[in-house]
């Protein structure tokens, strides 16, 4: 008994290292005066970080990307609400199937997802561009959204519909001062949870981003040059900080939705 | 009295079920009206039908005079109190009691006598900012109530109130619903599947079964002179036994294993006769033990064979009669009540006026 608790320990703990200790890695580097990514460390410096601020290039990618993060987390947060609203509340005639259609880009290898995209908007004489990738991206997101606020609705009582209805609300009234509060932090989570994912996703945004780089494939581009790869370490860094911020935030929110409704139903 | 609401021949099917099949009630202005039935009688689709919840596939439904076909809860003069209160969480006590308020034309002075008005009617005085998650389920309860009874409904519909309360809260409040339905003199209609609860409350019961009024009554009309075996058995309790009717005519003459022979008048009879046979219902209450030793040739022998102590009253488990039949005895447990013992050879009479037949 005690010998198997201390293997399963050993075992949590490796586990534990070989998937973060290379991340940490990443600031480590960042931060090391050295160009060469290489121990021992020479010393601490700021200067990689500093030369972010000279990027022209970079900077596009990061607007590009911005754009794309912003523009596909609220597209994709209104598809996935309705949708989710749709078969939480309704039984329609093919429900299931049109839920595991929509949920599919999950499990689909996203290289196929980008190549299929790419052969459909290239047949349609679309031209490669931000708008592309934002297209891609709420296709991606589209399921995520669903999946959160799915939970938020099912924690949604139908009497409090029922109730404002009772108390003289009509459907639009309802949905703004019961739906739309109860279900915010959700909206909120799967607004914050789309925008991360977006900001990192590199394949389907490498097919389809023709010349309007986003930044991970800006990054993927900066690699050819080892010159530049503690620079890269640092804007991987910020990267890496900005969204351990954004997916605890969404947790956080999306805790509260099941908190909030569940404290209802105790009683 | 007019008629407040009137339900007119309203079948209600989901799928192939048929929740409400067929019911026709009128409530009266001021009343205090029980829908009583056991799970899945259609009592709670009759008052979302009511509610307006509900689309009736045919039949109408009339509050006032005024058809309610086609016309959406929120257009209706009803409000309701939801089994689970269907308090809004997000909103504190002030702000869910005021919710059905913002259309309608108020100052804000007015508003807020409203507000206090009718948190003191249900006993909530000063909870205002009270958020609703630090609520208990009697005050959660209450604050249902003041947000429907500030709208001034015609008809308040009650989805079982009461039922997630423990004992005492239950207690308490059906007296206090009583007495807020008596003050505010709105008619009430209640959902329950609790028979004490409907007939300590109400003013009127309809009791459903399968879709169906199988009797609407006053209270002690119902437990006294029920329609039919099964509202018999669903209201208290009652002890069945069969016998057989000896002649015709105002008075019937009717043997049973048990009573022997005895007469009982046509209106403590419900149903149609169909042959000689009859079932006879008695209440515990309404059998009377005496000690073995009572000399009187009207008493009939019985041997206890069980005994339930309830504390006030006592439940006895009576053997008797050719083919050894049992009758439940409830007695109170009053001054100068004799007690018995299991196996001990009692005398026993019945209240001959409480008996009820029903033609089977």
């Amino acid at each position: 008994m005690s010998n198997s608790g201390k293997y399963l320990k050993i075992f949590a703990f490796s586990y534990l290292v070989f998937l973060y200790a290379p991340s940490l890695l990443l600031p480590i580097f960042s931060f090391n005066k050295s160009q060469v990514i290489a121990f021992p460390l020479t010393g601490f410096s700021f200067q990689w970080f500093e030369t972010l601020l000279y990027q022209d290039s970079l900077h596009q990618a990061l607007k590009n990307s911005l754009i794309v993060a912003i523009s596909s987390c609220i597209l994709a947060t209104i598809l996935g609400t309705l949708a989710s609203r749709a078969t939480t509340r309704y039984d329609f005639k093919g429900k299931q199937v049109s839920l595991t259609f929509i949920l599919a880009p999950l499990i689909l290898p996203e290289i196929i997802v980008g190549v299929s995209l790419l052969i459909v908007l290239i047949q349609l004489g679309i031209t490669l561009n931000v708008w592309s990738v934002i297209l891609g991206h709420t296709l991606l997101l589209t399921p995520f959204s669903i999946i959160i606020m799915n939970s938020a609705f099912n924690n949604l009582d139908i009497s409090l519909e029922e109730a404002s209805m009772d108390l003289g609300e009509n459907q639009f009234g309802t949905f703004y001062r019961v739906i739309l509060p109860l279900v915010l932090p959700g909206i909120i989570a799967s607004l914050l949870i789309g925008f991360t994912l977006s900001l990192d996703e590199f394949i389907i945004a490498f097919f389809l981003t023709g010349t309007d780089t986003t930044l991970p494939v800006y990054i993927w581009s900066q690699f050819r040059f080892p010159k530049k790869l503690p620079t890269t370490m640092a804007l991987g860094t910020i990267l890496l900080i900005v969204s351990l911020i954004l997916l605890s935030l969404s947790e956080y929110f999306r805790r509260r939705t099941s908190r909030s409704n569940n404290s209802i139903l105790e009683e | 009295m007019s008629n407040q609401v009137e339900v007119q021949n309203v079948i209600k099917s989901f799928g192939s079920v048929k929740a409400v099949d067929g019911v026709s009630l009128e409530i009266s202005e001021g009343q205090f009206f029980s829908l009583l039935g056991p799970s899945g009688c259609g009592k709670t689709t009759l008052l979302r039908l009511i509610a307006g919840f509900e689309v009736p596939n045919s039949g109408n439904i009339l509050i006032d005079n005024k058809s309610m076909d086609g016309i959406a809860p929120n257009f209706r003069p009803t409000n309701m109190v939801f089994q689970n209160y269907a308090i809004f969480p997000h909103l504190n006590v002030e702000e869910n009691v005021s919710y059905g308020l913002r259309k309608k034309n108020l100052s804000k002075n007015e508003k807020s006598k409203m507000i206090n008005d009718s948190l003191d009617l249900v006993g909530l005085s000063g909870l205002n900012l009270r958020s609703s998650n630090a609520l208990s389920g009697g005050q959660k309860q209450r604050v249902a109530l003041a947000r429907a009874l500030i709208l001034k409904p015609k008809v308040l519909l009650l989805d079982e109130p009461l039922s997630a309360l423990d004992k005492k809260l239950r207690e308490q409040m059906q007296s206090e619903l009583r007495h807020l339905q008596r003050a505010v003199g709105i008619t009430f209609v209640l959902v329950t599947h609790d028979q004490e609860e409907a007939l300590t409350m109400s003013d009127k019961v309809a009791v459903m079964f399968d879709g169906k009024v199988e009797q609407i009554a006053s209270p002690r009309e119902l437990y006294e002179k029920p329609s039919t075996q099964r509202v018999a058995s669903f209201i208290g309790a009652m002890n069945f036994t069969n016998g057989k009717i000896l002649n015709s005519g105002k008075v019937l003459k009717i043997k049973s294993n048990i009573l022997g022979e005895f007469e009982l008048p046509m209106n403590q009879i419900s149903g149609k006769p169909t042959d000689e046979n009859i079932e006879i219902g008695i209440r515990p209450e309404r059998i009377k033990i005496n000690p073995v030793k009572t000399n009187s040739k009207d008493l009939i022998d019985g041997k206890i064979i069980d005994i339930s102590y309830f504390g006030e009253t006592t439940y006895y488990k009576l053997k008797c009669g050719e083919r050894s039949e049992t009758l439940n005895v409830s007695t109170q447990n009053s001054f100068g009540q004799m007690d018995y013992k299991i196996g001990e050879l009692v005398k026993f009479e019945v209240d001959n006026k409480s008996i009820v037949g029903f033609y089977s």
